[in-house]
C-alpha cells in the first residue's frame, strides 16, 4: 500500500477565504506534490466589461477586488489614455498615486495579519489589522468609501484631494511609522516566528523568472522588477524612490519585504503631498469626449505584482475587448516549487505567502474528467447551452412521469 | 449525603472550568484590541450543540466515533473527582497519583482512537499529530512527577504531598521544584492543546483535525470534558507545586490561565517536528538536572 494521501485544501478551507483547491499529496507530514485547481470564482468581468460604456468598465474593474480596488481601474484608465494618445493633468497624476500608495500599505498590512493568523500568532493579526484602520479612515476622508474609492476616471480623477486633509494624511502616515517599525522588529527578532519562516517555502531566483512571477513574490527572491521603475506611469520618475528587493526568497524574506515596501510606500506619499503643495490647485481631468478606433495598454504594480489591462476600440462608445491579467495568475503557479519538499505546517503559510487574490485571476476554464482538457469561451458557451437544453429535457421528463424517477 | 456533595462538586469542577475557558478567550481579546465573550459564553456554546444534529460520517467506525466523547468524558470526571476528594476529604487510595496519570492520558487516547475511527484524511493528519505530541509531553510530565515524588520521599499519595507541603516548605519554592513546575507547565500548555503546541487541532492548516468530523452532542461531550480538563489540570499542578487555602488555590487557578494566556499570545504555532526537539532536548535535559537537585536536596 502506498503511503501516499491526499491532503485537500479547499475547495472551502479556513486557510482561503476564497474558493480555490489545492490538493496536498502527502507522505506523513512532508508534502510531496501538489496540485492546483483554481476556477471556483469566475464572474466573467471581461465580458460585462465589453457590455459597458467607457466610463461604467472603470466601476466594473473595481469591483474584481475588494483588496487592491483601485489597481484595476487605475490599470483600465492608464489604458484608454494610452489609447488616447493623452496625459492627464499632473495634480490628477499625484493624487492618483498617493491612492496607489496608501492602498499599498493597505494591503501589505492586511496580508501581514493574515500571515500571523495563518503561522497561528493571531496577536499579530489583530494588531495588523489594527494599524490598518487609520488608513481606512484616511480612504473614507479623502474619497467617501474605505473600500472601492471610485478615484479613477478617463482622462484624470473624480474627486480632488482637499489642502486641509493634506495634513490628516501626513499625520496618519507619520503615526504609523513606529507601528510598521515595530512589526519590522517583531520580525527580526522573534526566535520562533524566525524558526517558522526562515528557510521555508524557498522560490530561487531561477524559478522566479522561469515562472514569471511579479511584485513582492519576485522581488523577495532576488528579482529587481517593479513596474513603478521599469515603465514608469503617472509621475513616478519623477519623485525619488528605491524598489526593494531581498534575495533570501523564503517566508521571512516575504514578510519582511512587505514591511519594508510598506515604509517606501509612506515616502512615496510624503513625497507626493510635498509636490501637490508646490503646484497650484487647478484642473484634475481632463475631459474626453470621444474615444477613437484603436488600442492600448495599461500596467500597474498593484500591492501583488504587475496588473495588466489591454483595451481596444472600433470606436464606439464601448470597449470592443478588455483583457485582463492579475498577478496572481502568475505567482499562485509559483507555489509547485515552493510547498514540495516542507510539511503540512509549512503549506498553510506558504501557500499564502504569495499574497493569493482568486477573485483577481480566475478565468472560466472546464476540466473534462481525466483533468486535462480546457475548453474555450465557444465552446463554453455551447456546453452551457447544451447543459440548459438537458435541464429543460429533464424536467419535462419528470413532469410527464409525475416525478415517479427520483433518482436524476 | 455524600454523593450529592460529589454531584455538587463536580458541577464546580466544569463551572470553574468554564470560567478558567472564558477568562482565557477574554483576556486573549483584550491583547488582541477586542472585547471578548460575555463570561457564560462557553456554557451556552455547549448547551447549543446537544440541540444540534449529530453526524456521524459514511465510513466511519460507529462504535469508536461515539464511544470515544463518552470515555474521555467519563475519565476527566474521575480525575476531578479524585482530586477534590483528596482535597477535602483526604481519602485517598494507595498511588493514586499513578491512577491520576493513566486517567489523564485517556482522553488523549481516546481523542487519537475518535480521530482514527472518522475516516477523514485532516483527522488522519491531526491524530498522527496528536500521537506524537503525546509522547513528548506524556514523558516530561513523568520527569517532573519524579522530582515532586524524590522530594515527597517516595510517597505516591497526593494527599501526602498537599499536606507536606501545606506545613511549610512548598515545593515550587525550590530550585528542583521550580524546574519541575516549569516542566509541568509546558505539559499543562500542551495537553489543553493551547498555541504554540495546538497542532492537532491547528485551525488554518487542518481545520482543527482531530474534531473535524464530530458534530452535535457528541462534540459537546468533548467540549464538557475539556472544560473539566480545564480546571482539574492546572488544579493537579497546583496541588503538586503550589497549594495552599481553598481561597488560595482558586486565585493561583487564575494566576496560572494568566501564564497560559500570555505565552499563547505571543507565540506563533509550532511544527511538530519543532514540539517534538522542544519537549525532548530542551525540557527533558532540563527535567534531569531537576532530578540531580532534587536527589540532592535542592
Amino acid at each position: 500500500m502506498s503511503k501516499k494521501k491526499i491532503i485537500p485544501i479547499g475547495p472551502y478551507h479556513p486557510l482561503q477565504e476564497e474558493p480555490e483547491f489545492f490538493k496536498l499529496i502527502v507522505e506523513g507530514e512532508k508534502v510531496v506534490e501538489l496540485e492546483i485547481e483554481i476556477g471556483y470564482n469566475h464572474r466573467g468581468i471581461e465580458k460585462l466589461a465589453e457590455n459597458k460604456h467607457w466610463d461604467q468598465v472603470t466601476f466594473v474593474v473595481e469591483r474584481i477586488c475588494g483588496i487592491c480596488s483601485t489597481s484595476h481601474p487605475f490599470a483600465y484608465v492608464l489604458a484608454v489614455e494610452d489609447l488616447l494618445g493623452m496625459q492627464p493633468p499632473q495634480r490628477a497624476s499625484y493624487i492618483r498615486m498617493i491612492i496607489d500608495e496608501l492602498q499599498r500599505i493597505h494591503s501589505h498590512l492586511l496580508w501581514l495579519g493574515l500571515a500571523g493568523h495563518f503561522i497561528g500568532y493571531n496577536t499579530i493579526w489583530m494588531w495588523a489589522w489594527k494599524a490598518r484602520e487609520p488608513i481606512l479612515d484616511l480612504f473614507e476622508l479623502i474619497s467617501g468609501n474605505r473600500q472601492h474609492y471610485a478615484m479613477m476616471k478617463i482622462g484624470g480623477v473624480r474627486k480632488d484631494i482637499d489642502p486641509q486633509n493634506y495634513q490628516a494624511i501626513r499625520k496618519t502616515i507619520k503615526e504609523l511609522y513606529p507601528t510598521l517599525k515595530m512589526f519590522e522588529k517583531v520580525v527580526k527578532d522573534d526566535p520562533v516566528i524566525m524558526k517558522r519562516t526562515k528557510g521555508v517555502g524557498v522560490l530561487t531566483k531561477e524559478y522566479a523568472i522561469s515562472f514569471g512571477a511579479l511584485g513582492p513574490t519576485a522581488r523577495a527572491s532576488g528579482v529587481n522588477i517593479d513596474v513603478r521603475k521599469d515603465d514608469p506611469y503617472a509621475l513616478y520618475d519623477k519623485i525619488d524612490w528605491s524598489v526593494v528587493v531581498l534575495t533570501d526568497g523564503d517566508i521571512y524574506a516575504k514578510i519582511l519585504l512587505r514591511i519594508l515596501e510598506c515604509l517606501e510606500s509612506s515616502s512615496i506619499i510624503l513625497k507626493c503631498l510635498e509636490s501637490l503643495d508646490r503646484i497650484p490647485k487647478g484642473e484634475i481631468e481632463t475631459e474626453v469626449f470621444d474615444i477613437p478606433a484603436g488600442e492600448g495598454i495599461g500596467r500597474v504594480e498593484a500591492p501583488r505584482g504587475e496588473c495588466f489591462h489591454y483595451v481596444r476600440s472600433d470606436g464606439t462608445n464601448r470597449p470592443v475587448r478588455h483583457k485582463i491579467r492579475a498577478p496572481s495568475f502568475m505567482n499562485v503557479a509559483t507555489n509547485l516549487v515552493t510547498v514540495c519538499g516542507y510539511t503540512i505546517s509549512d503549506a498553510a503559510i506558504t501557500l499564502a505567502a504569495v499574497d493569493p487574490c482568486y477573485c483577481c485571476t480566475e478565468r472560466g476554464a472546464v476540466f473534462s474528467k481525466s483533468g486535462k482538457k480546457i475548453l474555450t469561451g465557444e465552446e463554453l458557451i455551447k456546453l452551457s447551452i447544451e447543459k440548459t437544453e438537458k435541464l429543460k429535457r429533464l424536467y419535462q421528463k419528470q413532469n410527464k412521469f409525475n416525478f415517479q424517477n427520483k433518482n436524476i | 449525603m455524600k454523593f450529592i456533595l460529589y454531584f455538587l462538586f463536580l458541577f464546580f469542577s466544569v463551572s470553574m472550568g468554564g470560567i478558567g475557558w472564558w477568562l482565557e478567550r477574554k483576556l486573549t481579546a483584550r491583547f488582541q484590541y477586542r472585547v471578548g465573550p460575555p463570561w457564560y459564553q462557553n456554557f451556552i456554546d455547549i448547551m447549543k450543540l446537544f440541540i444540534k444534529e449529530t453526524i456521524i460520517p459514511q465510513g466511519a467506525s460507529r462504535i469508536l466515533f461515539i464511544l470515544s466523547p463518552l470515555v474521555s468524558l467519563s475519565s476527566s470526571l474521575i480525575v476531578a473527582l479524585i482530586l477534590i476528594t483528596d482535597y477535602f476529604f483526604k481519602q485517598n487510595f494507595i498511588a493514586d497519583i499513578i491512577v491520576i496519570i493513566y486517567l489523564l492520558i485517556i482522553p488523549s487516547l481516546f481523542l487519537i482512537l475518535g480521530a482514527f475511527s472518522s475516516a477523514n484524511p485532516l483527522a488522519l493528519v491531526g491524530a498522527i499529530r496528536e500521537t506524537k505530541q503525546l509522547i513528548a509531553y506524556e514523558f516530561v510530565f513523568i520527569v517532573s512527577l519524579v522530582i515532586v515524588i524524590i522530594k515527597t520521599g517516595g510517597s505516591l499519595f497526593l494527599s501526602e504531598i498537599i499536606e507536606r507541603q501545606m506545613l511549610g516548605n512548598i515545593y515550587f519554592k525550590s530550585f528542583s521544584g521550580l524546574i519541575a513546575f516549569i516542566l509541568a507547565f509546558f505539559y499543562l500548555q500542551a495537553k489543553l492543546g493551547i498555541i504554540p503546541f495546538d497542532t492537532p487541532e491547528a485551525e488554518q492548516e487542518i481545520a482543527s483535525g482531530v474534531m473535524i468530523e464530530y458534530s452535535g452532542a457528541l462534540l459537546g461531550f468533548w467540549k464538557i470534558s475539556k472544560l473539566l480538563l480545564y480546571f482539574s489540570l492546572p488544579l493537579f499542578i497546583i496541588f503538586l507545586f503550589l497549594p495552599g487555602k481553598f481561597v488560595d488555590i482558586i486565585i493561583k487557578y487564575f494566576l496560572l490561565i494568566l501564564l497560559i494566556t500570555v505565552v499563547k499570545n505571543i507565540n506563533p504555532r509550532m511544527r511538530i517536528k519543532d514540539v517534538l526537539e522542544f519537549f525532548w532536548f530542551f525540557l527533558f535535559p532540563l527535567g534531569l538536572i531537576g532530578i540531580f537537585l532534587a536527589i540532592n536536596g535542592y
